[in-house]
């Protein structure tokens, strides 16, 4: 069958929304089956279950917060739900400062206490260091029990137990512990006089934060207990209490090594800033050796190069100063001089990348940033359900009844409205299934809801159509003409009135916060796919339906009679034909 | 049916017309009464601001089996966890209960989950609950007012350059004004619980509200436009004419806008209670109802109303009166003169493609004339007479 001319761009326009629909199920399909994507888009927590929190960063000396510093907090919390094991947890921030974790299922009160913890970032100095593993030869058990069973005045036996496997292990941990040194040397280092060589520890009372007489057996106790590569020690660690004023007893970051730790020395706001980048040598050419640069304030520098003056001359690991954030040691350098200038070097196997989260963990942890929980929501998956299920019901009943009356008003043209509407759905769902993928977006109550409420501003576009077109066909037009001069004037409508919505959308978007987001969001999504329905499918298929017999005669179930619209007058329709009303007319009067 | 596309009909043509724009002064009434109510619900009876714009802890129990009696037992369950706060206890739907209180503490709020559980025989985790610190309402309301001032400042722009007048901005924003005030009266004087939820409602009713009235002043600015090229109406005449001719297309969106609405207000209510569905679906239905109402009564009357002042649509209004008066002149003649020959004119008249203010009868007019024609003669070049020569 010959293609009529007329329809050929129109049908051109529907073969381009095929394949774009086509291809977007393509897509989701090959995520589906390559990527970690799902047929089903994601569901946000209240629908399916879970507890939300919003927190709020606290700056505690003052200040507002910088994007940055947000970025971070949100890293932090990344870090720190991580660290409790919860998987499919979602840290994302909103309006700007609240930072939203998300958790699937009810989280203990120990994860959302590690949540609500200030994080401080402090530079304590290594006491001792084993690795992360339990020793095969101590077992456990015996040396929990050994040091406990001698008085506790003699700290040094207790250490001497230790502090062998330590060193024994540390080799064998990293070929290359990191280095601690002073950056760009400009002055020689005047050694801040003698008084780190000052010898005994036998006193009871620790003599500096370097003493080894921090380590009680009670330490000496918790020490040994503690398994990095246990999956507990997760837990544990995220209730650790980080006292500044006490040692610490904790693993590293990467789970390997397990340390004692002096007292806190050094504080994240004593640091100006820290910067990352290749080494360069004295002579200003750059070495392939990534560093991190420190810069301390004047308070920092003091305290710094007391410390430093005194750790240099210690023996490994001793000599190991700790940078320790949440209670985690992110690294431990080896210090390599005093440095006593304000600006220090650390060294070691870092890669571009992981010195640059040292970096900013550096600069930001400085902050002494902690989070107060502004809502905490606990929402049952069976209450999610339900609820989805009453509104997707709502949703259904409402698309019938918007059906009935469109068919009711428009009668034939009715259907054009049910398709559209059935192709509009059909592109909401895979926009909303690979938006989950790419971009986690999850379909939240107030989204379902946006969705169903789009039902009647995406048929108004239609409606907005449809009238213009009767308009025109009232005017006496032929029905195909009144559909190209109808849209002509429609679209121009259609444009403006969805972009003051897309406008309205956007303002909610970008100023609201979270759960008004998802709303605003998936109204952004269906003012989009109304123009692309509008555009692609209701418009080239009226402009073919005017071609059929049944629609471009005006037959009466077509919605475009003209008579019924009124359009008296005979239109001179070339070559001596007038059109059907009149004829029909004329056929009235003929029987009567 | 057959008389809604006929009533669609006549409104085009003008064969029926609503005078909406010039009854303005009822419809201003009508709509200072509304809003003298709803601002005295706003301010003497006050919001009832929800949970999330207080404070406070909040627990749900979900699939109660008996609901009888649930206030007690609800009351009695927290009883021991703090005494003398007041516990706030809803039924929501048909089976489940809503607990309110003040804010527990995290170890309160396990106790009072178990305790509910115990009470209404349900299983622990049919129980959700949830916190709200006080701070993140305050918070949302002044992230909503802050999108508020930034919508109406950024709609104000993009409708006046669109329109090319500020005075449908002006009209636009006061009818989306009027919209909200209602809307939110409405919640003040029924007493309805504010909540974020509906917070989200009041912030789509802006985009709602301005949606209509924009379809709706994009056939004003057509018909006006025609109007001040042609001068056969007033620009309140003309304003007038498209509201009507948009009214078909206004009840019916509304109805599409509403119908889905409705379903997931009734089916929300009836089934779940308060909750974010029925929050949002409520706020809307008001809002898309009033929006409709303020754009056709409100919004195009005082869109003409600010025109008709201007010098050049006073001038307007001037010759429009002006053909009309001629119009129905020559109708009264054509209609001694045609009597006779009344039959056999009709049949071929061409009305339809004319829109004259008074078209009733029009079809017995003579025939139609061009626009430019009826514009009166032209200006010829005057030859002064031979004598003056």
């Amino acid at each position: 069958m010959a293609i009529n001319p007329r329809n050929r761009k129109p049908l051109r326009t529907l073969a381009a929304l095929a394949v774009l629909i086509v291809g977007l199920y393509g897509l989701l399909a090959a995520v589906v089956t390559w990527g970690s994507a799902q047929w089903t888009p994601k569901l946000g927590l209240d629908l399916e279950g879970g507890t939300q929190l919003i927190l709020k960063p606290v700056i505690t000396n003052g200040g507002s917060i910088s994007q940055d510093q947000i970025n971070q907090a949100v890293d932090i919390m990344r870090q720190r739900v991580d660290s409790t094991g919860v998987s499919e947890a979602e840290v994302t921030t909103q309006g700007g400062s609240n930072v939203v974790v998300s958790l699937p299922g009810t989280p203990d009160k120990a994860t959302i206490d590690s949540l609500k913890r200030s994080s401080q970032l402090r530079f304590r100095a290594v006491l001792v260091e084993a690795a992360g593993a339990p020793q095969p030869t101590p077992t456990s058990t015996g040396t929990a029990t050994a040091p406990s069973g001698t008085p506790s005045a003699t700290p040094s036996s207790g250490s001497k137990a230790t502090a062998p496997a330590g060193t024994a292990t540390t080799s064998a941990k990293s070929a290359f512990p990191p280095a601690l040194s002073q950056d760009t040397t400009p002055t020689p280092t005047p050694s801040a006089t003698g008084t780190t060589g000052s010898t005994g520890t036998t006193g009871t009372k620790p003599k500096d934060a370097s003493d080894l007489a921090w380590i009680t057996p009670d330490i000496e106790k918790q020490f040994t207990a503690l398994n990095c590569s246990d999956k507990a020690v997760e837990a544990k660690l995220a209730t650790l209490v980080d006292d500044p004023a006490k040692p610490l007893v904790t693993c590293s970051q990467d789970r390997t090594a397990k340390y004692i730790l002096g007292p806190a020395e050094v504080v994240g706001t004593d640091i100006a800033d820290a910067t990352s980048g290749f080494q360069t040598t004295q002579q200003g050419a750059q070495t392939n050796q990534v560093e991190i640069q420190l810069k301390f304030d004047s308070n920092g520098t003091k305290k710094f190069g007391d410390v430093t003056s005194r750790l240099v001359s210690l023996p490994q690991p001793r000599n190991q100063f700790a940078i320790v954030l949440d209670s985690q040691v992110l690294s431990a350098p080896v210090t390599q001089s005093a440095i006593t200038a304000g600006t220090a070097s650390i060294t070691g196997n870092f890669t571009e990348a992981s010195a640059k989260t040292l970096a900013d963990q550096l600069k930001f942890g400085a902050l002494p940033m902690s989070f107060t929980p502004q809502t905490e929501e606990q929402v049952s998956p069976t209450l999610g359900t339900d609820q989805l299920q009453k509104g997707l019901l709502a949703g259904l009943i409402g698309l019938l009844l918007v059906v009935i009356y469109s068919l009711f008003q428009y009668r034939a043209l009715g259907f054009v409205t049910v398709a559209s509407l059935v192709i509009a759905s059909l592109l909401t769902y895979v926009t909303v299934a690979l938006l989950g993928w790419s971009h986690g977006f999850r379909l939240t109550l107030a989204g379902v809801t946006g969705l169903i409420v789009s039902i009647g501003i995406t048929a108004d576009s239609f409606i907005v159509f449809f009238e213009r077109v009767r308009d025109e066909v009232r005017e006496g037009r032929l029905l195909r003409q009144a559909v190209e001069t109808g849209w002509a004037r429609a679209r121009r409508t259609i444009l403006v009135a969805d972009g003051v919505n897309m406008l309205a959308a956007m303002v909610l978007y970008i100023l609201a916060t979270s759960n008004v987001r998802g709303f605003a969001f998936t109204l952004m999504l269906t003012t989009i796919i109304d123009v692309a329905v509008v555009f692609l499918f209701t418009h080239p298929i009226v402009a073919i339906l005017a071609n059929t017999k049944f629609f471009g005669e005006g037959h009466k179930w077509s919605g475009f009679d003209p008579e019924r619209l009124g359009a008296k007058q005979p239109l001179y329709a070339g070559r001596g034909r007038v059109t059907i009303a009149a004829r029909r007319a004329a056929e009235e009067s003929a029987q009567s | 049916m057959t008389s809604f596309a006929q009533f669609g009909n006549d409104l085009y043509t003008g064969k029926r017309s609503i005078d909406f724009v010039g009854r303005q002064k009822t419809w201003y009434a009508i709509s200072g009464v509304i809003l003298v109510l709803a601002l005295v619900g706003i301010f003497a009876r006050g919001l009832n601001l929800g949970l999330e714009f207080r404070g406070g802890s909040e627990l749900r129990v979900s699939g109660v089996s008996t609901t009888q009696g649930y206030e007690a037992k609800a009351k009695d369950a927290l009883g021991g966890l703090n005494q003398g706060a007041d516990v706030v206890v809803t039924k929501l739907g048909s089976d489940s209960v809503r607990v309110q209180t003040e804010k527990l503490s995290d170890t309160q709020t396990e106790d009072a989950r178990a305790n509910l559980a115990k009470a209404f025989g349900v299983d622990e985790n049919k129980i959700s609950a949830s916190f709200i610190g006080a701070s993140w309402g305050a918070s949302v309301s002044q992230k909503a007012i802050t999108a508020l001032i930034w919508f109406l400042v950024l709609v104000a722009l993009t409708m006046a350059l669109y329109f090319r007048t500020w005075k449908m901005s002006a009209a636009g924003l006061i009818a989306l004004v009027h919209d909200l005030v209602i809307t939110v009266g409405i919640y003040a004087l029924f007493g309805f619980e504010i909540t974020p939820a509906s917070m989200i409602g009041f912030l789509t009713i802006l985009g709602y509200s301005l949606y209509d009235t924009v379809v709706v002043f994009d056939k004003v600015r057509e018909n006006t436009g025609q109007a001040v090229a042609n001068g056969r109406m007033s620009y309140s005449q003309a304003a007038n004419r498209a509201v009507n001719q948009t009214l078909v297309r206004s009840i019916n969106t509304s109805v599409v806008a509403l119908l889905p609405v409705a379903a997931i207000l009734v089916i929300g209510s009836v089934l779940l209670g308060p909750g974010v569905l029925v929050d949002l679906s409520l706020a809307l239905f008001v809002g898309i109802a009033a929006g409709t109402y303020s754009s056709i009564f409100i919004a195009t009357p005082l869109l003409a109303d600010l025109r008709e002042r201007e010098p050049a649509m006073k001038d307007l209004a001037k010759r429009a009166k002006r053909y009309q008066a001629a119009r129905t002149r020559d109708e009264a003649r054509a209609e001694e003169a045609g009597e006779a020959d009344a039959s056999a004119t009709a049949g071929d008249e061409t009305a339809g493609s004319h829109r004259e203010p008074a078209a009733a009868g029009a079809g017995r007019a003579s025939r139609p004339v061009h626009p430019y024609v009826s514009g009166g003669p032209r200006n010829q070049p005057k030859r002064p007479p031979k004598s003056k020569r």
